[in-house]
């Protein structure tokens, strides 16, 4: 890898700052903090007291500071620009979401607190899980997932405890569409079921004969993405769900596309068994802003006996006024929970986002915003496909898939395609995902753009197109030109990974 | 002698009497990209026709081998682990991927020969 041209004495462009690791800052002898000498106390370690150095960076507290803001400077983010991640919604996440998070009550709880002090927490997550239930039409909803791939392990248990609980626990399959997010066949594996791929059609959508074919009596459940992994709704999904009832299996629905169909669709009218619901992007915090996200699963009438705990329940007929909420950490009446997802009671805080959002767009809001996230999608789809090479027939739902076929015999792949973009300015679109087409560009622009930020997009990414037709190959195959590091080796960081620092040896000489 | 075949997931074996050896075509991994990482059946496996019996992952995309005919596995290319550019770079000699005993030759008659396998990419593009 090659850094930028150091034209410069400093090796900085500009106001562009080359910033070190921050163990190759400062000095282990400096600190920031002026701790009192410990004295001559016995210790109460029987003997396991460190004695070599424990290798901490030494720097004051300006110079840290400096090296998160510089390191925070480089990053790129939907705060900074358009983020057409396909099938990762990254959407604005409104500030009151934080300002909410952040109010004591939310940020200074602990998990061992006595009930009758989170009082107002566990209404967030009673009024949380109505809104989610009212949205699925569902029965249950676990919130204590803590991302989507944890919720799809959360709603394959809870149909692999539902199969034991009937005396059908040696179905073993789970049918997976191609068209399914990649997630999927790797939680039924980890679920110890046999996954069976189930090709797609020329619409991009599920085989529905191809499906019917593979469903059989040893079949425990379908996974399903809808919309799917190519922005498309899957028509089918009625008679698809209940094929896969008549034959006694569950419809697991991936919910990370739910952005395109809330308060629109209801996943219960389609047949769904079980869904998780990727709040940390569907309902903002996209990500979970790096941090943590939450995959709450929602489970129809036939799961919900054997959902996860812990619940939170009302008491009293006040709907939490007079009798207050309480956490069911334990079973109680008919239920059979399968276990527990996590420690304690979810990503609280994220949690506490998801319901600020819901309750300040508000149903009608919610509606609208799914609405807008398909017409912008569907607006990429029609500004770019003229240019590009749309994979499948329109409308799209919240994504629209372009393969590389406007590529070829250019020498430009998706790849150097995506590289430029970021000469551009542009965070580039998902590559190479799905499967299902050749060199894949998936973009999602979500109801977060506007029409001119959407305009100079398509602009630059028809310009680039343009350019690739007309031979301007460097443009791509030597980008990025303009950014802190030129191309990276991603071969060589995957067959020779260096997954831990260690100082230079003329440093340890030196020790 | 050695007769090679080849399936429409294109992975090729080389059969010596009772003895295939399996790996991935040239078109395969010229799809794939450099490859970072491969996992080859243990010794010892007994494999259904069709079964994954491998997985490739380049910086692109991870993959499933499958398994060509049925048999039971005698051997992995253990060098794989250290060298998975040898996929790329010798497809068909060194980036083998695992050996195996066949357990039904005549399933050998539902694969392709070189000529059909060239003519089913050349369908591909």
């Amino acid at each position: 890898m090659t850094g930028p041209t150091p034209s410069t004495v400093s090796g900085n462009l500009g106001l562009r700052l080359e910033e070190p690791l921050i163990f190759e800052q400062g000095d282990p002898a400096k600190t920031g903090v002026d701790l009192p000498e410990p004295g001559d106390r016995p210790d109460r370690l029987g003997g396991l007291a460190r004695s070599g150095p424990i290798g901490l960076p030494g720097l004051s507290e300006p110079e840290v500071v400096r090296h998160y803001t510089r390191l925070s400077q480089k990053n790129y983010a939907i705060d900074s620009g358009f983020y057409p991640l396909g099938s990762c919604t990254m959407k604005h996440n409104p500030r009151l979401n934080e300002r909410m998070a952040r109010l004591p009550g939310f940020a200074d709880l602990h998990p061992f607190q006595p009930q009758g002090t989170v009082q107002g927490a566990l209404a967030v997550m009673g009024a949380l899980s109505d809104w989610l239930l009212g949205l699925t039409g569902m029965r249950a909803v676990a919130l204590s997932p803590a991302a989507g791939a944890h919720g799809e392990l959360c709603g394959m248990q809870a149909i692999r405890a539902a199969l034991d609980a009937r005396g059908e626990g040696d179905r073993r399959v789970v049918l997976v569409p191609e068209s399914a997010h990649g997630t999927n066949p790797a939680t039924a594996a980890l679920c110890g079921f046999k996954v069976r791929g189930v090709p797609g059609d020329a619409r991009g959508r599920v085989d529905l004969d191809a499906f019917l074919a593979a469903l059989d009596d040893g079949v425990a459940a379908v996974m399903i993405t809808n919309p799917n992994t190519c922005g498309l709704f899957e028509t089918e999904i009625i008679a698809l769900s209940q094929a896969v009832h008549d034959a006694g299996a569950f419809v697991y629905m991936d919910g990370a596309n739910f952005n395109a169909i809330v308060g629109r669709v209801r996943v219960a009218d389609l047949g769904a068994d079980a869904m998780h619901i990727n709040i940390h992007k569907t309902f903002s915090t996209p990500h979970g802003g790096g941090g943590p996200g939450a995959g709450p699963t929602v489970l129809s009438a036939a799961l919900a006996p054997f959902a996860p705990l812990p619940h939170v329940v009302a008491e009293g007929e006040g709907e939490g006024d007079d009798g207050g909420w309480r956490l069911v950490e334990h079973a109680e009446g008919d239920m059979r929970p399968f276990g527990r997802m996590k420690g304690f009671h979810g990503q609280f805080g994220v949690l506490v986002r998801a319901l600020s959002y819901m309750m300040s767009m508000g149903k009608d809001g919610l509606r609208q915003a799914s609405g807008d996230a398909v017409l912008n999608a569907n607006y990429l789809l029609a500004s770019l496909g003229d240019g590009l090479t749309p994979s499948f027939e329109g409308p799209c739902m919240h994504e629209a898939l372009f393969d590389d076929r406007f590529l070829k015999g250019t020498g430009v792949s998706t790849l150097d395609f995506a590289k430029a973009l970021i000469d551009e300015g542009f965070h580039p679109m998902t590559m190479y995902f799905p499967l299902v087409v050749h060199g894949a560009m998936l973009m999602e622009p979500t109801e977060t753009e506007s029409k001119a930020s959407l305009d100079a997009f398509c602009e630059t990414v028809l310009a680039l197109a343009e350019k690739a037709r007309a031979g301007e190959t460097a443009v791509f195959t030597e980008a990025p030109r303009h950014t802190p590091r030129r191309r990276l080796d991603e071969t060589r960081a995957a067959r020779q990974p260096v997954l831990r620092w260690a100082p230079p040896a003329s440093a340890r000489a030196a020790e | 002698m050695t007769t090679l075949y080849f399936t429409e997931d294109h992975e090729w074996i080389a059969v010596d009497g009772d003895v295939g050896t399996v790996g991935i075509t040239d078109h395969a991994q010229a799809q794939l990209g450099d490859v970072v990482f491969v996992e080859v059946p243990e010794a010892g496996r007994d494999l259904n026709r069709g079964d994954e019996a491998a997985v490739v992952e380049s910086v692109k995309a991870a993959s499933e081998v499958y398994a060509p005919v049925s048999g039971t596995v005698t051997e992995g290319n253990a060098a794989l682990a250290e060298t998975p550019a040898m996929v790329n770079t010798d497809p068909l000699g060194e980036g083998w991927f695992f050996r195996l005993t066949l357990a039904d030759p005549s399933e050998l008659d539902g694969l392709m020969d070189q000529a059909a396998y060239d003519a089913h990419v050349a369908g591909l593009d």
